[in-house]
Formats: C-alpha cells, structure tokens, sequence
C-alpha cells in the first residue's frame, strides 16, 4: 500500500479511541459536568472487556457470544464508573475536578491490577480480531483496522449529534448543561438527565478502552497507553467545541498528529532520532491550545462550554 | 360567582422562620381584569405571588382557581391550572432561541418540531400585538425582548392567570407603554393579570384594581378608579411607628461630601443613576430612602470608587487640609485612605466586606495588611482592633478567631460596622446596617452611627424602614428609579411623604425631565 494512503486509514482507527471517549465526554459535558475520569472509565473499560473474554474463553462458548460478552462487559465497567462519578457529583455535589481526577487515578490502577493477572493469548484475541475487524478481517494493510468498532463510533457519534440537536431531550440536556436553574423552572428533572447523560457518555467512553486493546493494538499490553488517549478524547471535546459530527473530522485530525511524528520523517526519508518521538506525539495538544485561543478570541456563544460546567447546581430553597 | 373569580386566596399564610411573610391573605382576581399588588419593600408580594406560582408552598389557607381549591407544589401544577408567572430575574437559556426557550420543559407527547413551534410562537405573538422573533437567540436580545420571551412561554402553556412581578423595573417608559398595551389586549381576551408593583402611576395607568399589602398583612383592595394615589400610600405606609431613636441636634456642620449630576447605566443599558445630586455634611445623619435597586448600591459604590459612573462629580472636602477633591479621580484604595468608608450589608450578608471562612482578626487585616513593613503580616494589631470591637460592641462570639461565618447575623454586622468606624472615618456609608437584626442589635447599630454623627462624621444611611429614617436621620434623599426625587428635612417630614416620593418617578419625569423624554423618543 501506499505509504500516504496506509499513514491517512492508519489515523482513521486511531483516531476511534479518542472518538469514543470524546463523544461520551461530550454527552456528560452538555449536562454540565467535567468528567475528567475518561481516561479511567477507558481503562476500566478495557480491563472489564479482557477479563470478560478471557472467562468466557474457557466456557468453551461459541466465539462471536464470547465477544459480544465482552462488549458488554466492557460498557458494564464504564457505567458502574459513571456511577460512582455521579452519585459524588451529582447527589453529594462534590468538586467535579477532584472527583473525576481521583476516577482516572483508580481505573488507570485498576486496570494495571486486572490486566497484570491475566494472561491473555493471542489466539484469544484473533476470535475477537475476526469479530471486530469484520468485513476487513482478512486483510493486511492498515485497512483491517477498519472493522464495525470503526462504523459504530461513527455512527455513535452521529446519533449523539441528532439527538443533542434535533430532539426534546437534546433541547432540555442542553438546557440542563447551560442553565439547570432555568431547566428546573420548567419542571425538567436536572438530576435525571445529569446521571443519564453521565452513565451512558461513561458506557460510550469505555467502548473506547475495548476498541483499543483488542482491535487496534490487538495486544494485551497495550492497556498501558489508553490513559494518555483518554486525555486526548478529553482535549479532543475542546478541539471540536462539544460538538459531535465535528469530533469525527477531530478524531481523524488527532489519529492524523498522533502518528505524525513517526510517519513523517519516513515519509520524507528522514533520519530521525527515536527520542523525538514524544515530542511530535505533543502535536494534538498544542492543536487543542490553539483551537482554545481562536475560539476565546472569536467569542462565539455556540463555541463556548456549557455555561454551568462544572458548577454543581443547588436547588434554591429558602 | 364562580364564573367571574378566576383565582382566590383564603387565608393564606407563610412563614421563614420566625418572621412572618403573609399573614391570613384573601385575595380575589377576577376573569378579564388586571389587578395590582402593591406594597413596600417586603411586605410579602412576591412571597404571595411565588405561592400562587409553585415556588413556595403556603403554610397555611388554600387556594382556589375558578372556585375549586387547588393544591400548587410546582411551578408544574401551577401551569396546570393556568396560573403562569413572569419574574424579575428572567429564567432562560441565553444560547437557546426565543423558540427553544419556549417550548422548553414541555412534554405534550407529539413530535419535536422546532419549525412548528416557531409558527405558533409567532401566531401568539401576533394576537397579543408582540414583536419577537421566534428564531433570534436570547444572549444577543434586549431586557425588553428577553421580558418578551418570558411572557410568550407563559401564554404559549396555555395560561389564563397570569403574574407579572415588577415587569416595568426593567424597562423604558417608552416599552413599558407597549408592554401595559399587550397587557390591555390580554384583558380583552380574558386573561386575568396580577402585576406586582411600587410605582402609582403605573397602577393608576393600568389596572382595575388594587389591592395593599403591608406588612405581609392585606389591608385592602379597592377599584383603581374610585382611588387616589394619597389614599394608597397611606394605606401602604400605614401609621407612624414611634421609636424613641435618640437623635442630638446635628453641631457644626458643613460639607463633606458634595454629589453633582451622577450620570449612570448598567451593561443592560439601562439608567441606574440620573443625574443624582446631595451633599453630605459632616456632623449629621443623611438618609438615602428608596425601594429596593432604586440606585442606592450604585451610588455609594460610585462614592467609594467601587464602580464608575458615566458623568458627574464627587467632590470631597478634605478637613485635614481644606482643599476639595474629585473622588472619581481616584482609586477605592486613595478614597479610603481619605476616610471615606463604606460598609455594605447585601442581601446575603457575607457578600461584601467580610470572608466568612476567615476569623474576626483576618477580617480586620483586610483592611490592614498593606500598612505592613515587614515581610510577615503584623497580626498584633488587627487582634487588638477585634479585641475592642468585641468588647465595646458586645459581639457575641466564642473567640475572636471564630470564623464570622459561625456568627449569628446580628454579630456579623456588628463587625462589619465596627471596623469601618475604627478607622475614624470622616465619610461612613453604611447600607442596610440593620438589615434582619433584632430590634436590640439594631438600635446598637444607630447608637454608633449617632455617636459618630455627634464626632464629627458625615454619615450616610441606606435604610428600609421609613419609621427609622424619619427618626434616624437629619435630612433624607429620596431615591427613585435612579433619580433623586426630593431631599427632606427628616425632623419635619411625614413617611406618606417619603413614600409618595419613593414611587413617583413616572409624574416627576414627564414635568422636570423634558430632556429624559427626547433622548428616549429618539432610541425608540
């Protein structure tokens, strides 16, 4: 294949892992919450698919129930995050930094636990590389990244951007995020949509984390970097002004940036030191400061947070 | 009767805590007429109003809509029975379109179709006589607009009663006219309107009739055509209270404190002070009287160089060296240094002048820790100021490094007002000092304002209670809607006085105020 062409649909998968985390981080975001334990839940994520796959390996289950076990498994660990994250925000009201930063510090320990005590073969992970990478699982080229994990982010993220854009519960979720006193008034239930809006960008979020290590590292070591992409999918909220058809595009971008440093000088037949790496790998995130201060500058309302994010919200009593 | 009564109350009563805010309230409001509450600053209003709407929930008597006794515990279940409420603080979502904001909240189980929501936005909007587009988003809107939207949501819900709370607080003359318009053409359609207001001429423009309260007490309703705007404020102030404040004859007084043409507007571009102009002398107790926001916190902020008011001076005369100064020249540092001191008691009282977290010894160093030479902060001092204003104030407190927030209100205020007298003012601006004291905190309150008065201070007071300013203070200015509408000499005035001042903006506008009248026909 064409090293351009393998560079470009090497990003597209690449960039799924951020897509997953950022849309959920979006959804939780409009409801006027700062999930900063994606990069948790995505581990977590992770280590719940692995541990459900390799349980249900020895059952001796047809393989295609096994995997979907482990998407399920995998969504499960998400949401039961989400739900230690909102029941401190939300009912408790506890700071949502400190809370989502202490998420990301237990799913990253977590998950080294989880994943240090099992041992996954590869041979376990071609039943599921066959399920993942379906219809390109017998390809060679980057393309076999591009399986139905690739269609359901995408398709995932679309039907997040209809719903936040085109339906009631999109209007009172944005409405929830901005101004949950105003939702309040008009007896939108604020607790409701907030936990719901938290469970499932949680659950979407952990598919992440799934998608990573078992289709496109397809390595059980590969737990080890999911943290740094979930602060990519939290910068990538940024990048894409929590807007989700937009994160597709932002996605790709990112996966485009993250391999940059590695594609590039052997694209232009570079001789390039190892330790440089790193260093371009920074690329997504001097983006996301830059796209911060173009949409600071530009002071365009609909580029803005939520205008409560972050601010837990206390109902007014006298 | 069931067919003309479109809401009642029957002895309706509300409680917070110990203070009672609506006493055994019965109130009728008829199908197709608009009827005006009106009443002081706390007389129980809005506390009234939120109860018919669903935000509070009476503690006693019941509510009837079209003669059935109703149980309101939501804004929710006032919607279902036709009863809508406009704020003052408008509730919408800035990003979202007038539409958006609309439809909001509603489930009537068809499909989400914004388009056809904007048709029937503007079908409303067209009966009614509004101008509003359904598609505009709020945050680029003007107040009028935004008031606008609040109605439409109301009357979108299908509502019959409707409640205004001070709707024309906002507004110019000019849209306030269009708005009471509106409200005429809801008459007509047979709405039932409640407009909550201070302002007499307004309540003579508008409704049928009016019914007082005071004091969380219904005294009365009476047809708007058979009353005169005397008759209501007698009924609204009510009788004189005697306080037996003590109050020396102001000595040696002269001019401290000289305001000339303040000009102000807040970023909603709305007048907060128009051409405002007092002196204030030292040896004597000024009184500001005003209804709530009548540009009272703007003023002495002005003063205090706290906020910057368009045009205007603010001159100060120096005791200790006679010469006299623009204090808008100057920063809020450079003015308190000159000794003007404000001490500000908000709603919330912990808002302004004091941390709660921090202890009465912290508190005091706010004001005193740039004095310090050394690297470390002296905390000598400050200690012994807290120390003082414990004793001689009698501030009820464990320590003084109990955090001011553990203190009750009483106490709290009695620190505020103590530091800023311990730092021998020659100005003191003290606002709502007495605010929710108890009637022995209070009168130590005017005591020390007395004391400085007799010392030689220019005392300026922000109160409420028109019976204390009357026997407080040595002159009073009379605020309203931004503009001093009379300054009186407090030892020969009446509170009916005062309080026809205190709502009279409208009358005095259109004879003194030509100018006000061009500039706004032109913005119109």
């Amino acid at each position: 294949m064409n090293p351009i062409l393998d560079f470009i649909i090497t990003a597209i998968p690449l960039g799924m892992t951020f897509l997953f985390g950022c849309v959920g981080e979006i959804l939780t975001e409009k409801a006027g919450h700062l999930n900063l334990g994606i990069p948790g839940i995505m581990c977590v994520g992770g280590a719940c698919g692995c541990l459900a796959l390799k349980m249900m390996y020895k059952t001796g289950m047809p393989w295609p129930l096994v995997v979907i076990i482990a998407i399920l498994a995998s969504l499960a660990g998400g949401v039961a995050m989400g739900l230690v994250y909102s029941f401190l925000t939300v009912t408790l009201k506890a700071n949502q930094n400190v809370t989502g930063l202490a998420m990301t510090t237990f799913g990253v320990g977590l998950t080294k636990f989880i994943m240090s005590k099992l041992s996954i073969k590869s041979i376990q992970y071609l039943y599921a590389l066959k399920f993942f990478r379906f219809p390109f699982h017998n390809r060679t080229d980057a393309l076999k990244y591009c399986g139905i994990m690739v269609f359901l982010g995408v398709a995932i993220a679309l039907a997040a951007a209809f719903v936040l854009a085109k339906t009631r519960v999109g209007l009172h979720l944005r409405a929830v995020g901005e101004n949950p006193a105003t939702a309040d008034a008009v007896g939108i239930n604020v607790t409701r949509y907030k936990y719901v809006a938290t469970l499932v960008g949680s659950g979407i979020a952990a598919l992440g984390g799934l998608f990573y290590i078992m289709d496109y590292a397809g390595s059980y070591e590969a737990y080890k970097s999911i943290e740094a992409f979930g602060w990519l999918a939290v910068a990538l909220v940024i990048f894409t002004v929590w807007k989700p058809h937009l994160s597709i595009i932002g996605a790709f971008i990112f996966g485009l940036l993250y391999i940059a440093g590695s594609r590039i000088p052997t694209l232009l037949g570079i001789e390039m030191d190892m330790s440089a790496t790193p260093l371009l790998q920074m690329l997504p995130y001097v983006v996301t400061i830059l796209v911060l201060i173009i949409s600071s500058v530009r002071k365009k309302r609909e580029n803005q947070p939520p205008a409560s994010l972050g601010v837990p919200y206390f109902r007014e009593e006298r | 009767m069931s067919s003309t009564i479109a809401l009642e109350t029957r002895k309706v009563s509300k409680y917070f805590g110990s203070v009672a805010a609506n006493v055994n309230v019965d109130l009728t409001v008829r199908r197709g007429e608009i009827l005006a509450i009106l009443g002081e600053n706390g007389c129980g209003k809005t506390t009234l109003m939120n109860m018919i709407a669903g935000i509070y929930y009476p503690d006693s008597g019941s509510i009837l809509v079209n003669g059935e006794e109703v149980v309101i515990r939501s804004p929710k279940d006032a919607f279902r029975h036709g009863i809508g409420m406009i704020h003052q603080h408008f509730k919408l979502v800035d990003l979202f379109t007038a539409a958006e904001n609309i439809v909001l909240g509603i489930n009537d189980g068809k499909k989400y179709d914004i388009k056809d929501v904007n048709r029937r936005v503007a079908e409303i909007a067209d009966r009614y006589g509004f101008h509003v587009d359904p598609q505009k988003k709020i945050y680029e809107m003007s107040v009028s607009e935004k008031q606008t939207v609040e109605i439409l949501k109301v009357l979108y819900r299908g509502a019959d009663i409707l409640i205004l709370d001070e709707p024309s607080a906002v507004l110019t003359p000019q849209e306030t006219n269009k708005l009471f318009d509106v409200l005429r053409r809801m008459r007509e359609d047979g709405k039932s309107i409640l407009i909550i207001t201070h302002k007499l001429h307004e309540v003579l423009a508008i409704s049928d009739r009016v019914a007082v309260l005071r004091k969380g007490e219904h005294i009365a309703t009476v047809e708007t055509a058979g009353t005169t705007e005397s008759e209501l404020t007698e009924m609204m102030v009510g009788k004189k209270v005697e306080l037996n404040i003590e109050r020396p004859e102001p000595k040696n007084t002269c001019d401290r404190l000289e305001v000339k043409d303040l000009n102000m507007t807040d970023a909603d571009g709305i007048k907060v002070l128009d051409k405002v102009s007092f002196s204030a002398r030292s040896g004597e107790i000024l009184g500001i009287a005003g209804i709530a926001g009548s540009g009272q916190r703007e003023l002495l902020e002005s003063i205090a160089g706290l906020c910057h008011p368009v045009t205007g001076q603010i001159i100060y005369h120096n005791p200790k060296t006679g010469e006299s100064e623009d204090l808008r020249d100057k920063n809020p540092v450079e003015i308190r240094e000159l000794g003007v001191r404000l001490s500000f008691v908000p709603e919330d009282r912990l808002g302004m002048g004091l941390v709660g977290n921090m202890d009465i010894v912290d508190n005091m160093m706010l004001r005193s820790y740039r004095k310090g030479h050394s690297l470390f902060v002296d905390r000598k001092k400050p200690g012994d100021l807290a120390n003082k204003i414990v004793d001689e104030l009698e501030v009820v407190t464990p320590g003084t490094h109990t955090p001011v927030r553990r203190l009750s209100g009483g106490n709290v205020q009695k620190v505020l007002v103590g530091r800023e007298i311990a730092a021998a003012p020659t100005v003191l601006m003290a606002a709502y000092p007495v605010r929710g004291l108890d009637i022995n905190s209070s009168y130590t309150i005017y005591n020390l304002l007395t004391k400085q008065k007799e010392n030689g201070v220019a005392v300026i007071f922000v109160g409420e209670d028109l019976d204390v300013l009357v026997e407080l203070c040595d002159r009073i200015v009379v605020l309203c809607a931004g503009r001093v509408t009379g300054i009186l000499d407090a030892r020969n005035t009446t509170k009916e006085e005062i309080g026809l001042l205190m709502t009279s903006a409208g009358e005095s506008c259109a004879t003194d105020n030509d100018e006000k009248e061009d500039v706004g026909g032109e913005n119109n």
